[in-house]
């Protein structure tokens, strides 16, 4: 895997060809991508596959399901059980404190990946006893990792940094009482998959689906450029009730955007930010 | 658009790296009008804040990049750790959290070639003491576009792995002494 990416490469002329292509022959408008991410990831599939461009553009347009392949290998995936601990202590501290008088505490978690994240989050529900008033969506444009999300069940080789990161989050609890350890796996206690959902949401192409109290969105949009993320963050806003909460990753930022001036800051750290008009 | 910086240096280092990185920051011209960025390999569990205290400490603009921000004149500009340091095509970061490369994120392998698929012959790279293997490849791509290419010499890097294998890869980078590259960024401008 470590050389696959230097030894193929395409100009930034071939990606926007391979854009407009995949625009045409799918629903799928990678166009407000990161170019350079984007291509990296391009030349990667190609690397894996051994085509050169010529192959992959004949893929895309003749080969029926590859853009959906395509799709799922441009993602980057990668995510963890309570990564940014004390994230996940603000949740409680600055967020559910705050959200525990509302009557119903919908959440979306956009681009939730494998499920990792929407797990997290029903644990930190739970132990703020809110689960029965609270439903999560986890969405995501990759159809392959919302299979994953919905097992809810997890490589027992991960679950060691699962539990350092928990660790951090609330060292008085046991995240061993979370899950069901089977042979390699760690499967993820029934009581934790009550309310929630997964389902497919494109943030790049679809619209506002619910209202929720809180939405959680971390490292998808360091994906995007700044004109894909204002339109996210339109629909952020347009999915938000009044005094509803917004997270994003730890680089990701609402500054940029005028859209910013209807929230307050709640952690400049970890991004979280208040709806106030 | 005003202060945007024409030319890039790209410093890459890993252990052992790190002093000769601070004598290179330390030997700036006041003003610079290229942009520096520097790609170490560091724990992202343990982000030490060596941007902020740096920056106070030798009084330089000095920040961690940010997603989505400008290449700017005048500025130091290190990788965050845990993500890839990408350069856009309209001369901006991006950050990007696929796999390491060569074990490692951010990779200087990927941001140089990022930065010289971008900037071409505006780009010059040194790379410095380290451990592995990281950075050739980027070595590599930087002089096929057209940039210069530094490689500290093995005899002066504490760890020799990465600087030897970039130069049994890359016969036209040039071998730098510690004394020449630090002369190097005292004269930049
Ligand atoms: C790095 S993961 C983030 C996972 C999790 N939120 C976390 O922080 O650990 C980014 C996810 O965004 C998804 N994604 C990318 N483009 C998207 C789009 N247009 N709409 C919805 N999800 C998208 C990817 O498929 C991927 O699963």
């Amino acid at each position: 895997m470590d050389q696959l990416n230097s030894n193929v490469n395409i100009s930034f002329e071939e990606l926007e060809d391979l854009i407009y292509l995949m625009k045409n022959v799918s629903d799928y408008d990678l166009s407000g991508y990161t170019k350079t991410s984007l291509k990296r990831r391009v030349q990667r599939i190609m690397a894996l596959e051994k085509m050169d461009y010529m192959d992959l553009k004949n893929a895309v347009v003749n080969v029926e399901g590859f853009y959906n392949y395509f799709i799922q290998e441009i993602t980057v995936n990668v995510t963890e059980m309570f990564r940014d601990p004390e994230f996940y202590s603000l949740l409680t501290t600055e967020v559910f404190s705050y959200l525990k008088t509302f009557p119903k505490i919908k959440i979306w978690s956009a681009g939730c990946a494998t499920g990792e994240e929407v797990y997290s989050l029903s644990i930190v529900l739970k132990e703020n006893n809110l689960t029965d008033k609270s439903f999560i969506y986890g969405t995501d444009i990759n159809s392959q990792v919302l299979e994953t999300a919905k097992k809810g069940i997890y490589p027992i080789k991960k679950v060691k940094n699962y539990t350092e990161n928990f660790n951090i989050y609330n060292s008085n609890e046991e995240f061993s009482t979370y899950y069901t350890a089977m042979y390699d796996a760690a499967i993820i206690n029934h009581d934790l998959r009550k309310n929630m959902l997964f389902s497919i949401h494109n943030l790049a192409t679809d619209n506002v689906f619910n209202e929720f109290q809180l939405i959680v969105c971390r490292n998808v949009l360091i994906y995007f450029d700044l004109e894909l993320q204002k339109r996210v963050f339109t629909l952020f806003y347009e999915s938000l009730c009044l005094f509803g909460f917004l997270c994003l990753g730890p680089k990701e930022t609402l500054y940029n955007h005028e859209v910013s001036k209807k929230f307050r800051v709640v952690n400049k750290t970890y991004n979280i930010y208040q709806k106030i008009k | 658009m005003l202060g945007a910086a024409e030319n890039v240096i790209l410093i890459g280092g890993s252990a052992g790296s790190y002093d000769l990185i601070i004598q290179i920051l330390k030997a700036l011209p006041a003003y610079f009008t290229c942009a520096i960025i520097v790609v170490i390999h560091r724990n992202s569990k343990y982000e030490t804040q060596i941007e902020s205290s740096l920056s106070s400490q030798l009084e330089k603009n000095i920040e961690s990049a940010q997603d989505k921000g400008r290449i700017k004149q005048n500025w130091i500009y290190f990788a965050p750790p845990g993500y890839h340091l990408l350069i856009e095509p309209n001369k901006t970061f991006s950050l990007d959290q696929s796999e390491p490369i060569q074990f490692s994120r951010p990779s200087i392998d990927v941001t140089f070639e990022s930065v010289a698929d971008v900037y071409g012959d505006k780009a010059s790279a040194f790379l410095l003491s380290g451990a592995n293997q990281d950075g050739s490849n980027g070595i590599a791509h930087v002089l096929r576009n057209g940039g210069q290419a530094f490689v500290q010499n093995p005899a002066e890097s504490k760890m020799d792995v990465m600087t030897k294998y970039a130069i049994s890869q890359n016969e036209n980078a040039l071998i730098c002494d510690n004394k020449k590259i630090i002369q190097y960024f005292s004269t930049i401008n």
